[in-house]
């Protein structure tokens, strides 16, 4: 058991900590985001260049040798810059391609083609498992995805349908006839679409339980990276918390002398180390060939994110004063990105169930 | 980074599993089931079997009886122990007193006490707190005056855990009044039977006894029972609170409880089907198993970063156990129904405040539980309360 990083994972770190220092402050990032895409496709191409698109990959697969732990480190740095770029779908993406292998993996570890997930819809309320999209018996798809990152510039989506064989995964073409996109933004900026597919040809990736157990494959690394993003979020709004306690002045001196708000502190440095020592959980988890005990510590790590998130970036917004809750300062950014995650990918609900019937092998599912 | 147990682990745990099954006689079992403060004389049966073994202060240095496991294989033994309903063994010896003793005590010191704690015939009591120092210690007044080769010992001290049990008392005491709190406390090894000395059981809110209070009137003790330097008693005492807070996140014991939890769940009903299938106690027992994982978690940091991982986060897996032992207390006593708010006194039990010639109508499954849910209010309080560890957080990891 060891719960270190090693040199190879602490200098991905770093790489990622520099792109945000250098391309990615505060002003820059405002600019972005009010640009019309929303993003700078420039960065993508930084982030192949780097190497952060396949270094949660193992060789075999058609990465650079990494896996859970390496998309966790790289979000979680995305997270502290509160970068916008959709790379936890791009890690949805390539566990799936890879799981089914798709010779599409390689064009998306390099940025060459942007194929992005398109599970969700509105019925599911965040659970990928619940699928109304139909594939027909000439292997066209219907019906509509919901909050589909990265949409504008996908080249393909990733799609789940039923069919009459049960659950198929899809490649769909973005440009094709049948596909109309309505992209609108989440309150953390990003730039989302919901996705209508009619009669749209599709390429089978894969079909039944081979194509649900995909689903869940990616879904766990999407998660598990969501988390490390959560992370980076919740130490960064920590500790920005700490700085201000410490300079700003009310009553003849710094606030951070008052007892009342150093225990909130520690409450929120306590939730942030338990979410830390639940992704680890989840890290070590994800290989693991126990369905139950991989589902159990991933939805625990979700669902201790998705209410410790929220309550370490709203007490950072409380401990802030008035100055949190507005547009220019980071705090109530970090609150809305915790708010959208504890959302995305199922609620703390939704995992909570799950852990539970994981858990609990004498439990008959209601 | 490889959060799991390695191979060696899993067969050290199997080794512990089958030496428990093997060796833990059955009425041990059944009281460690009902999980009320250990008898005395339970306790000193399972020392002396695990001393045989080689295996009650998996702790210590090898030199004076330890076994030489890592911080993992000690957690695990822990968890086995727990798993198995051994008794809890004698923590104020094994874990508190002896590590100051073994690491600041003379060796006239560490032979006269070290090897009755490890087979279990001598025990102790810590006393520190008094009735006007609790959560601020250097404000106590219990005075030591050197006279020839002895102390004189005057004062009380109170909340004394396992005080009606004990043969020992390790005494933080006042041998300097000139110089600042802190700096005027030593710390004296004090026989129970030495002449002035009287004790008072506090029966606690569960009508049961595991903390008393002592009253020393010119208690002569010799001065060889002085534990290393004059005025250096505050740094024993916070080194040994420092041990009492990392043990007491209780992962072991809070995985017990959730064990029990469940067949407590399976067997109690709810319109008509077992409770553990009712989403809001699902719901409920799901968050307190998420948060035991996440805790469980942190302390196996600590212990696979070498030795406790500090004072730091000593505090706060504190603060967040003692939470989770009162939650799930609570929640079992929830799952017992009409038999959660029954008194149901440990029916083998050496102890009893009054006989009310009653007899409890709570199921076996059920024995114990509202004892527990009532004195875990005790363990955010005790070891440091949890509001002075949030303060040591602020001060020490956050620098406020």
């Amino acid at each position: 058991m060891d719960f270190d990083y090693s040199s190879e994972q602490e200098a991905l770190r770093d790489s990622v900590r520099r792109f945000v220092e250098r391309e990615y402050d505060w002003e820059r990032r405002f600019s972005l985001l009010r640009s019309p895409a929303g993003v700078d496709p420039a960065h993508w191409a930084t982030f192949a260049e780097l190497g952060w698109l396949g270094a949660g990959l193992s060789e075999e697969d058609g990465g650079f040798g990494g896996g859970a732990t390496e998309n966790a480190l790289i979000a979680e740095e995305l997270g502290r810059g509160l970068v916008t770029e959709p790379f936890i779908a791009h890690v949805v993406a390539t566990q799936i391609l890879a799981a089914v292998e798709s010779d599409a993996v390689a064009g998306l570890v390099m940025g060459e083609t942007r194929i992005v997930p398109a599970l969700q819809e509105a019925n599911g309320r965040g659970d990928w498992k619940v699928i109304e999209s139909e594939a027909s018996e000439s292997g066209t798809l219907s019906g509509t995805k919901t909050l589909v990152e990265g949409a504008a510039f996908a080249d393909r989506f990733i799609l789940s349908a039923r069919s009459p064989k049960g659950v198929g995964l899809y490649l769909v073409d973005a440009q094709v006839p049948g596909v109309t996109l309505k992209p609108y933004r989440t309150v953390d900026n990003r730039r989302v679409a919901d996705i209508d597919f009619h009669d749209t040809p599709a390429l089978e990736l894969a079909v039944g339980a081979v194509a649900e157990a995909a689903i869940d494959h990616g879904m766990d690394h999407g998660i598990v990276a969501l988390c490390g993003e959560a992370l980076g979020i919740m130490d960064a709004a920590l500790w920005a918390t700490r700085d201000y306690l410490k300079v700003r002045k009310q009553f003849g001196t710094a606030i951070g002398n008052f007892q009342a708000l150093q225990h909130r502190m520690a409450d929120m440095l306590i939730e942030t180390e338990m979410v830390r020592s639940l992704l680890y959980r989840a890290q070590g988890a994800i290989a693991s060939s126990d369905p139950a005990a991989r589902a159990a510590a991933i939805s625990a790590a979700k669902a201790a994110v998705s209410t410790a998130g929220p309550y370490v970036g709203g007490q950072a917004i409380q401990l802030h004063g008035g100055i949190g809750v507005t547009e220019e300062l980071n705090i109530s950014h970090y609150y809305r990105r915790l708010f959208v995650i504890a959302r995305q990918f199922g609620d703390a609900d939704l995992h909570m169930d799950r852990f539970a019937a994981a858990v609990d092998r004498n439990a008959i599912p209601a | 980074m490889n959060p799991a147990f390695s191979a060696e682990d899993e067969a050290f745990r199997r080794e512990i599993r089958a030496f428990a099954q093997a060796s833990l006689p059955d009425d041990l079992k059944r009281r460690g089931g009902y999980d009320y403060h250990p008898r005395r004389d339970d306790q000193a049966r399972w020392t002396r079997i695990l001393a045989d073994k080689g295996w009650s202060v998996p702790h210590w240095p090898v030199a004076y009886g330890g076994t030489g496991w890592t911080g993992l294989q000690r957690y695990i033994f822990e968890e086995e122990m727990r798993l198995a309903h051994a008794p809890t063994i004698d923590r104020i010896g094994t874990e508190l007193v002896a590590p100051v003793l073994y690491t600041f005590g003379s060796e006239e010191q560490r032979q006269s006490w070290l090897p009755g704690i490890r087979t279990g015939e001598t025990y102790w009591s810590q006393g520190f707190s008094e009735p006007g120092a609790g959560s601020d210690l250097s404000s106590l007044r219990t005075r030591a005056v050197r006279d020839g080769d002895d102390y004189i010992v005057s004062g009380q001290k109170t909340w004394t855990t396992e005080g009606h049990h004990a043969d020992m008392m390790f005494l933080l005491a006042r041998t300097d009044a000139e110089v600042k709190p802190q700096a005027g406390l030593s710390a004296i090894l004090v026989d129970l039977t030495s002449p002035g000395i009287t004790r008072r059981p506090i029966w606690t809110i569960e009508e049961g006894l595991t903390v008393n209070e002592f009253f020393f009137d010119e208690v002569r003790v010799p001065a060889a029972n002085l534990v290393g330097q004059e005025g250096a008693g505050w740094s024993y005492a916070k080194f040994l609170l420092v041990n009492e807070r990392t043990n007491s996140a209780e992962v072991p014991h809070t995985k017990r409880d959730i064990a029990q939890l469940r067949d407590i769940a399976r067997i109690e009903r709810k319109n008509g089907r077992p409770l553990i299938e009712d989403p809001r106690f699902r719901a409920r027992l799901a968050r307190i198993e998420i948060d035991t994982m996440a805790l469980e978690t942190a302390v196996l940091r600590a212990l696979s970063a070498g030795g406790h991982g500090g004072g730091a986060i000593a505090s706060l897996v504190k603060v967040r156990g003692s939470e989770l032992r009162q939650r799930i207390a609570d929640l079992a006593a929830d799952a017992l129904g009409d038999h959660g708010v029954v008194l149901c006194l440990n029916p083998e039990g050496e102890d009893r405040l009054f006989e009310d010639g009653l007899t409890s109508p709570v199921p076996d499954h059920g024995i114990g539980i509202a004892a527990k849910a009532l004195f875990r209010r005790a363990t955010t309080i005790y070891g440091g309360a949890n509001e002075i560890q949030r303060t040591l957080i602020a001060k020490t990891v956050l620098e406020l």
